[in-house]
């Protein structure tokens, strides 16, 4: 119900971020999803990480493509543009966005048919650019809005409610970013705020690629028994390899010396990661792909800040375009004038 | 007395060889030292789909009276390649010559009794002075050059400044390559009563021109309209667009000091990503464009529909090429005309530019951006290959330092400011075009633009009273569009006639030529030649007023044809089609023919 306002009632007391906005700033128009759907849960992550990160709303920018997730981008940042768009391609309409304007932070909102199925070239090349941007996969194994076909992250074997069989294996988004080059990987629960939220954070404060993969259970066409995408499913099979831990406080408080990663970012800050696994090494490529194999092989799904790189150039790094956006130089800047076009046509004498 | 004879400055030479012998080099060079002697010239390159080996044909058309199409008869053809002998002696017109590499014995197909054929050694007075393979392969076509200009009476001191110019940063390389050119020309001196009747003498016609290809030029457009986001794939024959762009840029947008660049190329990984950049950029606010062909148009379309419906600029450049499918990639065709006026699924037109030569593919790229900007839709820059690829003279291009790009009703944060609420779709100024604000604007421009169903406010809809309001209103703006597009260029006879050609884009040279050598037999005909759709009011008051109008365009199914029937009151009967789509350029002969064969039948009713 989009045409559906919500109330815009200023609670007295409630926290305001480095801005004096209200996390009410950041919300958008009513979810239309299915009731106990996991997506407006992300829905919720995102409203409250830009507000806890005091991004001005009209300097964020939201990209979708089709399908339930790829409607959710109504449903947060109502002070942002947005641009529902075609399915599979909202990489490269953010790549454009991005060319143009650099400065904007770009949160992109797919779901695994968008992004595993039509748009898995897009998906792929987006991040061999490393474009600047949040890529968040809404992913729930099955399409939604056609009623519960097979989507390509749907696990082999699995069944639809009427018993159809999933004869093709699936495509892990993750393992395709790591295979890709990702610089940013990550996997949550939709049923977890408090883990996805630092994580959305995190992304958007990593300068190039961040790929969010949130299993979010579908609850019309694929939270039932046999599936491997269902609620009970993944609170059964949930592994964590390493969490992000916000406060550096209770990090002196409560973890042990060598189980935290510090890992700095581009702007100089630091993210500090707790690992679950004191094997585990999130800046080592091979050995992700490696972990996040052996322990889908058990039936597991690994969540976490599973890799990251943040020193890497982004595409305007790579193109060495000017600092400022595209779009801010001024047109007498940009055009050579009649005497360089008199000169320069010498050569065509 | 043969063909060939009284045609000073006015006589075609064509260049066979095998591709990846470097013999481009050498043919401009030709090209080129015509139009240092104040000639007019037409270049046009036959070449193959392919990097080495296969066949490939240069015609070089000098032309005292300066007709821009290819005559469609070849005069003196330089058989380079014994591979395509038999096709090459067949198409010189009677009266002609060949000239054929005698280092090997003559060939039974070198021989034809109404044409001079003149063998040359020119391999074995190469391979005599030069040793190295690839050098004596690069030479041979130097002593081509040599030859010609004995024959035909080029001056050699044009030849040598050029051969300066083009060696400039390695100077080593110009006594060789002189060495080459004379002993081709001094064989041709010492041995053949020289120079032929078909010859050249200095004229003063090229001042105030260039020889440049309208990729060339349209790329250049695109820097000066002051685009910064390019997007493609590669494509034949639309890559050098991109690549002039590119090559601009780095001269003229790319920071001395640091490097740093005012601009940005993204190759995408295909079509659709492509354009979908484009789409992304434009809406962002950049002067956005792709640069592609037929092919790459069937994938984009998807985008395009996008961009019509939620009302996003940009720029595409179709360079078109023979269709359909893969087609025939290096030969020229206007086969796109329909898929670009209509492209993507529902009831989308698009604006589209036609451009007749180079120095039109310049003005229209500036243009092109303007219309996109002002008319927040896709534009389509429909060239083609012969506009593209080959080498026109053209007028030189000029620059208006006034000029200032047309970026539209985009609202600023001050103006934001000062209004209550803003609605995406409504036509606040009943021209049909709604303002639009730019992401990271204020606050209260914050707009979710969409695919899907909306309303004039910019909201989602299902409702077929809303839905219905914004694509009436789409024509509003449609209509708004047909002010706004260059106008069609027109030519009366000199005579009351009501009789007419209306054409399109790269048909013109033809098409004039073909105005003058009936105007010659004493029949009178009318000139419309469309340069934009939609269709302007002239476009409709010309088909009004003439009886039989004779459509020219160079594709198989008359697409301009259906589109004068889909888009204006003609009636059918009215139009004839005049169609060349075998992937060679138009000649006037084709369209002389239909004229007369009508003039005739009229006379014989």
């Amino acid at each position: 119900m989009t045409y559906i306002r919500k109330p815009n009632i200023a609670y007295k007391g409630r926290a305001t971020n480095t801005l004096g906005l209200t996390e009410a700033s950041y919300e958008g128009a009513m979810s239309t999803l299915c009731a106990g759907c996991g997506h407006d849960s992300i829905t919720a992550a995102m409203t409250r990480a830009f507000f806890e990160l005091g991004i001005p709303p009209n300097r964020a920018v939201k990209v979708s493509g089709i399908g339930c997730s790829s409607k959710t981008t109504a449903y947060f940042l109502s002070q942002s543009h947005g641009y529902n768009t075609v399915h599979g391609r909202m990489p490269s309409i953010t790549t454009g966005a991005s060319a143009a304007n650099s400065e904007l932070h770009y949160v992109g909102v797919s779901g695994d048919g968008d992004t595993l199925s039509i748009g898995l070239g897009q998906f792929a090349h987006a991040i061999r650019r490393n474009l600047n941007m949040l890529y968040v996969i809404e992913n729930n194994g099955v399409y939604g809005l056609t009623k519960g076909q097979f989507s390509a992250s749907a696990s082999f074997g699995a069944k639809t409610k009427k018993g159809e069989v999933n004869t093709n294996p699936p495509i892990d988004p993750i393992k395709t970013a790591l295979a890709m080059g990702a610089s940013f990987i990550a996997r949550s629960f939709s049923g977890d705020k408090n883990h996805l939220v630092p994580l959305i954070k995190a992304g958007l404060r990593h300068r190039g690629f961040a790929l969010i993969d949130v299993i979010s259970p579908c609850v019309s066409f694929n939270d039932h028994e046999d599936s491997s995408m269902s609620y009970k499913y993944a609170y059964a099979h949930l592994h964590t390899a390493a969490d992000l831990i916000e406060d550096k406080e209770t990090i002196t408080a409560e973890y042990d010396e060598g189980s935290v990663l510090p890992v700095t970012m581009h702007d100089g800050s630091v993210i500090h990661l707790k690992k679950t696994d004191p094997d585990y090494d999130p800046t080592d490529r091979a050995r992700a792909f490696d972990y996040v194999m052996r322990h889908q092989e058990k039936g597991e799904i690994v969540t976490g800040l599973l890799y990251i790189d943040d020193s890497r150039d982004d595409m305007h790094g790579l193109n060495k375009t000017v600092a400022a956006p595209l779009t801010t130089y001024d047109y007498e800047k940009l055009c050579p004038g009649s005497e360089a076009l008199a000169s320069l046509q010498k050569r065509y004498r | 007395m043969s063909a060939a004879q009284g045609r000073l400055n006015d006589f075609v030479v064509k260049i066979a060889t095998a591709n990846g012998t470097g013999s481009a080099s050498a043919n401009g060079l030709l090209l080129k030292a015509f139009f240092r002697m104040g000639i007019p010239v037409v270049g046009k390159n036959y070449f193959p789909s392919n990097i080495q080996g296969m066949p490939t044909w240069y015609e070089i058309r000098v032309t005292r009276d300066g007709f821009t199409a290819r005559s469609g008869e070849v005069d003196l053809m330089i058989a380079m390649n014994a591979e395509t002998y038999a096709q090459d002696v067949k198409e010189v017109a009677p009266g002609g010559y060949l000239v054929y590499d005698a280092t090997w014995p003559r060939q039974k197909t070198l021989s034809r009794p109404d044409i001079t054929v003149i063998g040359i050694p020119l391999a074995q007075m190469v391979n005599d002075s030069f040793a190295n393979a690839r050098v004596r392969i690069l030479m041979k076509n130097m002593a081509y050059v040599g030859a010609l200009a004995a024959l035909v009476n080029i001056e050699m001191d044009v030849i040598r400044g050029l051969i300066e110019e083009m060696f400039a940063g390695k100077p080593k390389l110009i006594p060789a390559n002189m060495q080459a050119i004379e002993l081709g020309y001094n064989w041709v001196k010492e041995n053949i009563a020289s120079p032929l009747p078909l010859r050249v003498e200095r004229l003063d016609k090229t001042k105030g021109h260039i020889m440049i290809d309208g990729n060339t030029a349209a790329g250049l457009g695109c820097v000066y309209a002051g685009a910064t986001v390019g997007a493609w794939y590669p494509i034949t024959p639309s890559t050098s667009l991109m690549d002039a762009y590119k090559s601009f840029c780095a001269k003229l947008r790319t920071d001395k000091e640091t490097g740093e660049k005012r601009y940005i190329i993204v190759q995408g990984e295909d079509e659709l990503s492509s354009a979908g950049i484009t789409l992304g950029a434009g809406w962002t606010g950049a002067r956005a464009f792709t640069t592609t062909s037929g092919p790459g148009i069937s994938l984009m379309s998807e985008l395009v529909g996008l961009a019509y419906y939620s009302e996003v600029p940009m720029v595409l450049f179709d360079i078109q090429r023979v269709g359909p499918s893969t087609g025939m990639p290096t030969r020229t065709q206007q086969g796109d005309l329909q898929i670009c006026a209509y492209a993507s699924h529902g009831d989308t037109k698009h604006v589209c530019l036609y451009p007749a030569d180079p120095r039109e593919c310049f003005e229209m790229a500036v243009n092109a951006f303007d219309l996109a900007e002002r008319l927040q839709t896709p534009v389509f820059v429909v060239s083609d290959l012969d506009v593209g690829m080959n080498d026109w003279m053209v007028p030189d291009l000029t620059w208006d330092d006034s000029y200032r790009p047309d970026r539209g009703k985009v609202l600023s944060d001050a103006e934001l400011e000062k209004i209550t609420k803003f609605s995406r779709y409504l036509d606040v100024d009943g021209d049909g075009i709604p303002y639009r604000t730019l992401p990271g604007c204020h606050p209260k421009g914050a707009n979710f633009n969409r695919g899907a169903g909306h309303n004039k406010w910019g909201g989602r809809t299902e409702l077929s009273d809303e839905y219905q309001d914004v694509m009436d209103r789409l024509l509003v703006k449609w209509r708004t569009a047909s002010t706004l597009v260059p106008k069609p260029e027109i030519i009366k006879a000199a005579s009351g006639t009501n009789w007419g050609i209306l054409t399109v884009g790269s048909c013109d040279g033809a098409c004039k030529e073909a105005l003058a050598r009936l105007a010659d037999k004493g029949i009178g005909v009318d000139y419309l030649r469309v340069k934009g759709f939609p269709f302007s009011a002239e476009v409709e008051a010309f088909l009004a007023s003439h009886e039989r109008v004779f459509v020219v365009e160079q594709n198989r199914d008359a697409q301009l044809r259906g589109m004068l029937l889909n888009e204006t009151d003609v009636e059918k009967a009215k139009m004839t089609s005049v169609l060349n789509y075998d992937g060679m350029p138009m000649d006037h002969r084709t369209i002389v023919r239909a004229i007369e064969d009508a003039v005739a039948k009229e006379a014989a009713a």
